[in-house]
């Protein structure tokens, strides 16, 4: 998945991507801060990051329906520039669908088709074959106010992609199912990308649902991509704590880097572990729950990290048990699968957690 | 006519050999309805004596006998007012004032329009300091507004003196249909923005960017888009500018000329100068028929559109 990047003409390619929003007061916010992106195609690549941290005014620019203060926006090696969003070979799913109300199904379907002249006999065969696509056949002459949530949302998506877009763009679109549907419709989302081979941008901020779905993941905050890769390097290998931490669950040793291969830790204990930051700089061991181990005291096995501590807590889960443990300077979680073969350890036991050294990953931030 | 908390809340606490008690919510129901009357029978009985009864007045005026003297008597009913609006001078007058009222009706629009769409786009602060503006001339009477045009458009008036100026014309147009136009647009225009600007504020902006997203240009978006999701909005301020345009007698009689009379003038001259109440009268009754009509065809033909 990363050669994919290298291919020579990226579907969008955003360069040193700047915007800024001037309020009344003359205080500016930057939204989108030296964004670098490059999306390959064919790719179903998601933009993940907590709500205001850019990722929708980063889709919003590519799609033309906000100009960057500054920075270059290219689909397909084209430069973007001022085009309004009608002259770019992009669409989008909104977030509420943006469905017109006063047309059909059909109307709204084939609204693009009609903005671009193409001919009757052929909107017509594109319509059909839209909506078979997100099988809604049956309701092509309901308006809008007549469908369910998940129903706007297959008219919304089949209204973007009857256009045969270079790149679709999709915001938050499943936000506004309940979890079920929402769950399914991941499912669907996926395999219709797989099937009409479009370049899929995804803005969530569900976390679940970029792994779930997309082929790499760039992490958003404040306006910054901090880190770009596939779902499972997202989550095995963070490089900043804020990826660590909205991706999932993890625990935080803080940490200063000793050498380019070892740090210490806060109570002074030195691991092997591998970081880019200089020495000196004040960093974090993060380790995912699932991925540490409990045992007796003193019976970890060698060749592992090890870290001594006392049970604090016990938390069953019904699929697994997660052991809160003290160690001297603070609190990991523990998450162990709950089958009868692995020894349970109750409250007040001293115990060692060890973890293999590249289940660990040093973040800084 | 839920104004009013349910009396019956109390009751429904009480216990359970209330609530099993049959048709007790249809009395609650009852009572409820009889407290909405009892609010509303002021506002009913003012329309009642002021508003439907003098209507019943000029429905049966139109049907009375006319006397030699110009007396109207109510006996020996009969149709002979009703047969007098085939006249040439009631078919003229009346095309003419469908005429007038239809055109300003239309100026009112493509002016209002885009000072609805501007006023809808401002933000929140801006919007109602506008909305303030377009509602300031009603601080003043109509008629001494309507007084002020004929100033302004006297022959040696501003407006005369300015159009003059620049070239366009001598600008004597007070006495002329122009001139009631003029008056009418200038009257009705605010009845015309206010419901386009409630109408385009409620559109959701993001079908716009939905319509330029799907290849639409600017014009595309707003044909396609905004203007039909804005009719309802024409349609309300249609009706209330070409509704009272249509009858309008103050502004004709202050701008316009005597020698092209409108509906309403026709009507008051058929009441005082030629003492004829039931030709005026069944002027009048088809008017607001007529009206009532078109009314509710527009209606149904823009509530068919949402």
């Amino acid at each position: 998945m990363h050669d994919t990047t290298d291919g020579p003409r990226p579907a969008v390619e955003l360069q040193g991507v700047v915007k800024r929003f001037g309020d009344r007061s003359g205080t500016e916010v930057t939204a989108v801060d030296d964004l670098d992106l490059r999306i390959a195609d064919g790719e179903f690549f998601s933009l993940l990051g907590p709500s205001g941290c850019g990722k929708t005014t980063t889709l919003r620019m590519i799609a033309g329906l906000e100009l960057p203060t500054a920075g270059s926006i290219r689909i397909h090696g084209e430069e973007m520039g001022l085009r309004p969003p009608n002259r770019r070979p992009v669409n989008t799913v909104f977030q509420n669908y943006a469905l017109f109300p006063h047309m059909t199904v059909a109307k709204n379907i084939g609204f693009g088709l009609e903005m671009r002249k193409v001919p009757t006999g052929d909107r017509a065969e594109l319509i059909d074959w839209a909506i078979q696509l997100v099988e809604m056949g049956a309701l092509a002459h309901r308006k809008p106010g007549q469908l369910s949530g998940g129903q706007q949302q297959r008219v919304a998506l089949a209204r973007a992609l009857v256009n045969r877009p270079e790149v679709l763009l999709l915001d938050e679109p499943l936000g506004a199912l309940d979890l079920k549907l929402r769950q399914q419709m991941q499912h669907e989302l996926k395999t219709l990308q797989r099937e009409v081979g479009i370049t899929f941008v995804y803005v969530t901020h569900d976390q679940e649902e970029a792994v779930t779905m997309s082929d790499r993941i760039g992490v958003m905050h404040d306006g910054r991509l901090l880190q770009v890769d596939t779902p499972e390097a997202i989550y095995e290998r963070p490089t900043t704590r804020f990826v660590a931490d909205f991706i999932g669950q993890s625990n935080f040793l803080e940490a200063t880097v000793a050498s380019a291969d070892e740090v210490v830790l806060a109570n002074g204990q030195r691991l092997r572990l591998s970081s880019d930051s200089p020495s000196g700089e004040a960093v974090a061991v993060t380790v995912r729950p699932e991925r540490l181990t409990v045992h007796r005291r003193g019976e970890a096995p060698a060749g592992l990290h090890h870290l001594e501590g006392r049970v604090e807590t016990v938390t069953y889960l019904g699929n697994a048990i997660v052991y809160g443990i003290g160690i001297d300077w603070m609190h990991l979680d523990v998450r162990c699968p709950a089958t009868l073969a692995v020894e349970r350890r109750d409250v007040g036991d001293e115990v060692t957690v060890s973890f293999e050294p590249r289940h660990a990953a040093v973040v800084t931030g | 006519m839920s104004v009013v908390a349910p009396p019956d809340e109390a009751q429904a606490v009480d216990g359970p050999s209330e609530v099993a008690t049959p048709g007790l919510e249809r009395q609650a129901e009852r009572a409820k309805a009889r407290q909405g009357f009892l609010l509303g029978l002021p506002a009913i009985l003012y329309l009642l004596v002021f508003f439907v009864i003098p209507l019943g007045v000029v429905v049966a005026y139109s049907f009375a006998t006319r006397t030699r003297s110009g007396r109207t008597e109510l006996r020996d009913w009969n149709l002979n007012a009703y047969a007098r609006l085939g006249d040439d001078i009631v078919l003229t007058v009346a095309w003419r004032s469908l005429w007038v009222a239809a055109l300003t009706t239309v100026i009112c629009i493509l002016l209002a329009y885009p000072l609805a769409y501007f006023i809808s786009t401002r933000s929140a602060v801006t919007r109602n300091l506008l909305l303030v503006g377009i509602m300031i001339p009603f601080w003043s009477n109509f008629l001494i507004r309507t007084y002020a045009w004929r100033v302004l458009l006297d022959s040696d008036g501003l407006v005369t003196q300015m159009v003059q100026a620049t070239g366009l014309g001598d600008g004597r147009i007070l006495f002329t249909t122009n001139a009631v136009i003029l008056g009418l647009v200038y009257g009705y225009l605010p009845f015309m923005v206010l419901p386009l600007y409630a109408a385009i504020e409620r559109i959701d902006w993001s079908l716009v960017e939905g319509a330029r997203d799907l290849y639409a240009n600017g014009w595309g978006a707003f044909r396609r888009v905004v203007w039909p999701l804005s009719k309802p909005g024409v349609v309300a301020g249609s009706i209330l500018v070409f509704v009272p345009s249509f009858g309008a007698y103050v502004t004709p009689a202050i701008l316009g000329g005597n020698k092209e009379g409108l509906l309403g003038s026709y009507i008051v001259l058929q009441f005082l100068s030629a003492r004829n109440g039931p030709v005026g009268s069944a002027v009048s009754v088809v008017v607001l028929v007529v009206m009532l009509l078109g009314t509710l065809l527009y209606f149904r033909a823009g509530g068919k559109n949402l």
